[in-house]
Parts: structure tokens; sequence; C-alpha cells
């Protein structure tokens, strides 16, 4: 089974080219300026972007335990319409990723029904509970791609040093959900003014910052790779930079609404702009910005946490966090830093394929003779207008639902195979 | 006076709704309610057949006996809905609440609530008029409003007053929403507290005046009002004592003399006696923490009427 894809203007080692491509069965068979070759099936992308399939370590499917929310059939197929061919789900499932068992049961739950390529991500500790280090060298010969606590953090520092040095024993990837619970207390929203104003109790960025800053010295001392999720504050930053200074294997990620939107959003009470970390001040977000382009964020992952309505339905203070990520991620980047001039196409494009493939060693994010046949095509021009109808996703918290969008993805192709189609 | 405003159906979130002159109209309402309750027979017929529901989901006695004074002198029906008494702690979430007192026929729900925000849901699952009795640590836009009527009745105007309000800023919803009347009404408004106990960006947020020092806070005062200190902030761990606490920031006789002779003491209520404030001044000629509360049911009265179309 041969696919022709012509006339499009494809992500090729860097910059967009006129090129054709020929998908043969799973792989990419043939890039050229021209290819003639017969195919079974012919695409003709004139006018449109091909862009490797989009790559997301951060993502959370809900499957096993928490259904209702989403499931790996929902969260695939959200994550196909929104140009995804690999994501990485996160262990804060129930039963909790913890072991190999669990890993293997999501992987092969996700080859038989999904609609991408699914990586686990296993618990740093049992239960995420941040007691005891889980076993995450079995869990690494299950497949996982890397370890993360992530929704909850390890507060002990002896038990994270611990962590951190076994993880470094096998090479394991270790990316932290930053967050000092003492700190941010039952904080609500970003401590900032909009916090003030609305008299919601407040999350400063030093909760986030502080345990950064342990992290990073954790991983000078025990040799460990930190990847840091969801960086938010400018001053996180900071000291991410100073560790990259020193050569340390620390790594950081940007979430889709981070870089979109800052604490104004939650002025009228929206749940769904309720997340951790909290949407932070504009100055925040322009400092995220710039560290994007320079490549101190070195990518994006959405965080794709998807919640039930009668979930959000609720007061501020009592709704929970998190944010529907797959479905708004381009359209949103597009429309509010490319199509804008904030953002280069090239920088956003790389940030969600190479980028993110590249950190945790997953052989995606490229398109290339002989590379897996993963890509998606978008119509920059094209309205996007995210409903509750219309989304895929069980769940529909995002702040971006009925707003007007631009960027379409037309079509998704997963190891050769059509996973969307506009 | 023009009368060209419209309240009809309006919500009352919060003050920032409103404009200068919407405020002074309330305010001169309010006037005229205040004369009913001084009545004999305390009740005119003018919101006959209208319903008004106190939905309080976080207990406050006064607030809700308030707001059915006013609503009966008014002649509406009250329905109230405690949290104690009600599905709420059986797990029922909001939405389901407000549909089903919906269902009953509710004409304007006065509410209560621990959560920021909850009267715009009420709102939004209702589609009635909401009146915030108070949500959270935002806002709570009848207290601020009794409040500078009080100021108001006595002074005439707020037009370059200076008003200072002392206490556990931090935790107030009077604080906010007489900050943003207060403003629009001319006041300059000073805050104090400790620091510990004082917001982020109050500044920025509010063109307030922020004092961590009580007398430089006091200084040239038209009015002062003094806030409850709740105990429960010292496991907070955000103050020592509470005698630490009063031995910098009571209001009493040595530290008022601060203040503009014969400057006008105010309390929210309920007052801790001895905490924030001293009987000697609470007490005092110079106080009108008492008529505050009078003035609560009129100004209560006034928007019920104005935002349920009362006959005058």
């Amino acid at each position: 089974m041969k696919k022709l894809i012509k006339n499009g203007l494809v992500y090729y080692k860097g910059a967009f080219v006129k090129k054709d491509i020929l998908i043969n069965k799973d792989k990419i068979a043939e890039i050229k300026d021209k290819i003639t070759e017969k195919a079974d099936e012919t695409i003709d992308a004139k006018g449109k972007y091909i862009f490797p399939g989009f790559v997301d370590i951060h993502s959370h499917l809900r499957d096993p335990g928490q259904t209702y929310k989403e499931d790996i059939v929902t969260g695939t197929r959200a994550a196909a319409k929104g140009g995804f061919t690999t994501v990485c789900a996160m262990p804060n499932t129930d039963p909790v990723v913890d072991n190999i068992a669990t890993v293997e049961f999501i992987q092969r739950r996700a080859r038989d029904l999904g609609f991408c390529k699914v990586k686990v991500i296993g618990a740093i500790t049992k239960q995420i509970e941040g007691k005891e280090i889980s076993e995450m060298a079995s869990m690494q010969e299950g497949g996982i791609v890397a370890v993360s606590d992530d929704g909850h953090c390890v507060q002990n520092g002896k038990l994270m040093m611990n962590c951190m040095k076994y993880a470094a024993n096998f090479k394991i990837p270790v990316i932290i959900h930053a967050e000092d619970y003492n700190l941010a207390g039952k904080g609500q929203i970003h401590g900032g003014k909009i916090a003030t104003q609305l008299g919601l109790s407040s999350i400063p960025a030093i909760a986030e910052e502080i345990i950064i800053a342990r992290d990073i010295m954790l991983a000078e001392s025990t040799k460990a790779a930190l990847h840091v999720a969801h960086v938010s504050s400018a001053k996180a930053l900071e000291l991410i930079k100073q560790a990259k200074d020193r050569g340390l294997p620390v790594t950081c990620e940007v979430t889709p609404h981070h870089l979109t939107l800052n604490e104004e959003a939650c002025v009228h009470f929206d749940t769904n702009t309720k997340c951790k970390p909290p949407l932070r001040s504009e100055k925040d977000r322009l400092t995220l910005l710039e560290a994007l382009k320079s490549g101190l964020i070195d990518c994006i992952a959405t965080d794709h946490a998807p919640h039930a309505d009668y979930e959000k339905e609720l007061e501020f203070d009592k709704a929970p966090f998190g944010i529907n990520g797959f479905e708004a991620a381009f359209a949103s980047l597009y429309t509010h830093l490319v199509a804008k001039g904030h953002l280069s196409l090239e920088r956003l494009v790389e940030a969600m394929t190479s980028a993110p493939a590249k950190l945790l060693g997953i052989k995606a994010g490229v398109i290339e003779k002989g590379a897996p046949a993963d890509l998606c095509i978008a119509d920059l021009k094209g309205k996007v207008r995210l409903t509750a109808e219309n989304m895929l996703s069980k769940a529909k918290n995002t702040p971006w639902i009925n707003k007007p969008l631009q960027g379409k993805i037309t079509a998704t192709i997963c190891d050769g195979r059509v996973t969307w189609q506009a | 006076m023009s009368t060209n405003f419209n309240f009809i159906n309006r919500n009352v979130f919060d003050l920032d709704d409103y404009s200068a002159e919407e405020i002074l109209y309330i305010l001169e309402a309010t006037k005229g309610m205040k004369e009913i309750n001084l009545r004999e027979y305390k009740k005119i017929p003018t919101l006959k057949g209208k319903t008004v529901c106190t939905l309080f989901i976080e207990n406050s006695t006064r607030t809700r006996m308030s707001f059915e004074l006013a609503a009966s002198r008014l002649s509406a029906d009250v329905v109230s809905f405690q949290e104690s008494t009600s599905a709420l702690s059986k797990g029922e979430s909001l939405q389901d609440t407000v549909y089903t007192l919906n269902a009953m026929g509710i004409d304007l729900y006065a509410i209560r609530h621990s959560s920021p925000g909850s009267p715009q849901l009420v709102h939004k699952y209702s589609g009635k008029p909401v009146i915030n009795g108070g949500d959270g640590r935002h806002a709570h836009p009848t207290q601020a409003l009794l409040d500078i009527f009080s100021i108001w009745e006595k002074i005439g105007s707020l037009k370059g007053l200076k008003i200072t309000i002392v206490g556990d800023i931090l935790n107030s919803r009077v604080v906010r929403s007489n900050l943003i009347g207060m403003k629009k009404l001319g006041a300059t408004v000073t805050v104090c507290g400790p620091r510990t106990l004082m917001p982020g960006q109050m500044e920025e947020v509010y063109g307030c005046k922020v004092q961590y020092d009580l007398k430089t806070a006091l200084k040239d005062a038209d009015c002062v009002m003094g806030l409850r200190m709740q105990l429960e902030r010292q496991t907070e761990g955000l103050f020592p004592s509470l005698e630490e606490y009063t031995k910098h920031y009571v209001l009493s006789k040595d530290t008022i003399k601060w203040a503009k002779k014969d400057a006008l003491i105010m309390h929210p209520g309920p007052m801790n006696r001895g905490v924030e404030i001293l009987p000697e001044i609470a007490d005092s000629t110079q106080s009108i923490i008492i008529e505050q509360v009078a003035n609560g049911v009129a100004v209560r009265m006034a928007l019920l009427f104005l935002i349920l179309g009362g006959k005058a």
C-alpha cells in the first residue's frame, strides 16, 4: 500500500520546502521535489503544510481507572485530530503505573485500539505517594521512556535524592512536577494581582521554583537527567538557565496554555483556566515565550488533562486542576503566537516534533527517508472552533472552547495509516 | 437627581459593575428605606408576590437575617436555604441545588458562599438576579454599600475623605468591596495590617495605600474601620498571638488619637472586643458600629426594591 502526498510545503531538515512524499506501508519511502511513481492513493496537499506528526511528552489518558474522564480510544483520537502521532501517558492512573504489568497493559491497549502511538511514563515512587522508590528498572524493560510522579511532587528531599540516584543508575530520565506543598497550600491561582482581586488563595511562583532549585542540585549530585515539566515562571527559567550553563543534563517543557494565556484569563472564574502550575503573570508568559525561542525551553508539551464536565462545573475552588490539551494545542499556538508574528512556524514545529522526541529518545518527529510515516497536514488559513459537539476528547475542559482559532490539521497519518481526516 | 438608571434584574456580584452615580442613587434609595424602618408598622406592599431566596452555604446569621428582614418589609415571600440542613452536605452540586430551587419559582437569590465566584454561578444556573452576600474572600458588596451609606449619611460626601481600614486585609471580602466603592466615590483608602495579612499588589489592583504601621496609617483619617481578627489565622502561621497583634494594631483611645478628632469609628462585625478594638472606642460617641447594622437592612431593601422593580 503506497501513499503519495504531492505539492505540500514540507518541514524538512529545519525548513519548509516544496516536496512530494511517498509512503510505503508504515515508512517514508521517498522525499523528492517531484515523485512520479504510481501510488495506491494520492493526496494533493497544494497550499498546505506538512509537519512531522506531533510528539507530546506529557499527557493524561486517564486509562485505566478514570475512563469517565478519557480513555485510550478517545484520548488518542483527540490527539490524532490535533496532529499528534506519539503521546506519552503520565502514570497517575488508577491503578498507578508503578509496575511492569500496568505498563504492558497500557501499551497493549494503545496498540490494539489507539489512534496514535502511546509511550508510557512510569511513576517515580510507588502509588505516586512519595514514600518508596518504584520498580523503575523493571518498568524500563517493559518500555517506559521516563519516570514522573506528575500531578504529585516528592516532598522528601532524601527520598528524591535516592530516586534520582536510582534512575541515573538505569539512565532513566526523571520528569518533575515542581510544587512545594506547603508553599502551594490550598492555592487556586497564581499568587499575583488576580488572586488579590478575586480573593482566591494563591499558588506563589516560589512553590515551583524552590523545588526546581532543589532538584537541579540533586541532579548535579546524582547525575540523573532531569526534565522539568510545565515550567511556568520567569525565575524558574533563570534557575534552569544556570543549570544548563553549568552543563547539567537539565531540560524543560512549556505548555500551550502557559504560552498563550496569563492570570487574567481566570478573572471570570472560568474553571477551564484552572491548572497547575497556574497561569502566571504576563511578564512570566513573555519570558516563557522568549525562552522557547532561544531554546532555553526545549519543547512544548500539552499536559492534556481531561476532566468530566460535572467535575469542572463547580465553584472555582472546588473544581480540579487541568486543561484539555490535544485538540487546541497547535491552533491556539498558531493563532496567538505564529500568526501574530511572535514565534516562527519553524520553531513551533520543531518544539512539537523533533525536540521532544529527541529529549526522551523516541524515534519520531522527523520527516526523512526511512523514518516512520508519521505526519500531519495543516491548512494554516483553516478556521478552528472547538465545541462540545465536535471535540473528540471525552472532556471539554479547554479555555479555547467556542473561541475562534486558526490553523487546522486536515489530516494525520501515523505509521502510514490515516488516523484523522477533517 | 436623574432617575434614568435601570437596576431591573441586575446582579450585584460586586461594586465594580456599578458607576459612582448608580451607587449614589442606591444611597438615596436607602435613605427612603431607612425611614420605613423607623415607622411603627415597618412594611410596604411593594414586592408582594415576589419570592426571594437566601441561599446561605456558609453560616452567617446576621447577614441572612438582614436580607430576610429587608425582603419581608417589602412584602416579598422569603425562603431560606442553609448548608447545614440542606442537600449540599449530602453531595449535591451547587448547579443541582439551584436548578431545584429555581423550579420552585424564585425571583431573586441572595447568596453567601465560601467560594469566590459562586454568585456568578448561581446566576448562570438560575437566570435570575443574584445579590452577593459574601463569596469567600472575594466580595461583600452589600456590606460595602452599608458602610458607604453610613459614612455618606454622617458626612455628606466621600469625596476627598481619608478612610483607613485596619486588620486582616488578606482574608477580608469587606475590604475588597469597600476599596472599589469608596474609590469610585472619591475617597482615599489606606489599608493597614501586618505584612503576613496583606495580599500582594494591593496598590496596583485597588489604587489604595498600604501601611504596616498603625500610627502612619491613621494620620488624618476621617473614618477608621477595624476588621475582625480571627484566632484561626494564628494556627495558620500568619501571626504569633492575639496579644501581640493587639499591641500593634488595636483601635483604642490612645491609638485613635492619631486620626482626625471625631473621626468615625466603624466595624463590620462581629467584633472581638479587646482584640482589634477596645470597648472604650467601640462604644464611644465617635462609633457608628450599631448604626451600620441598622443601615444594612435599609441598603438591602433598596437593592431588592430597585432590582425587583418595586412600585414606589
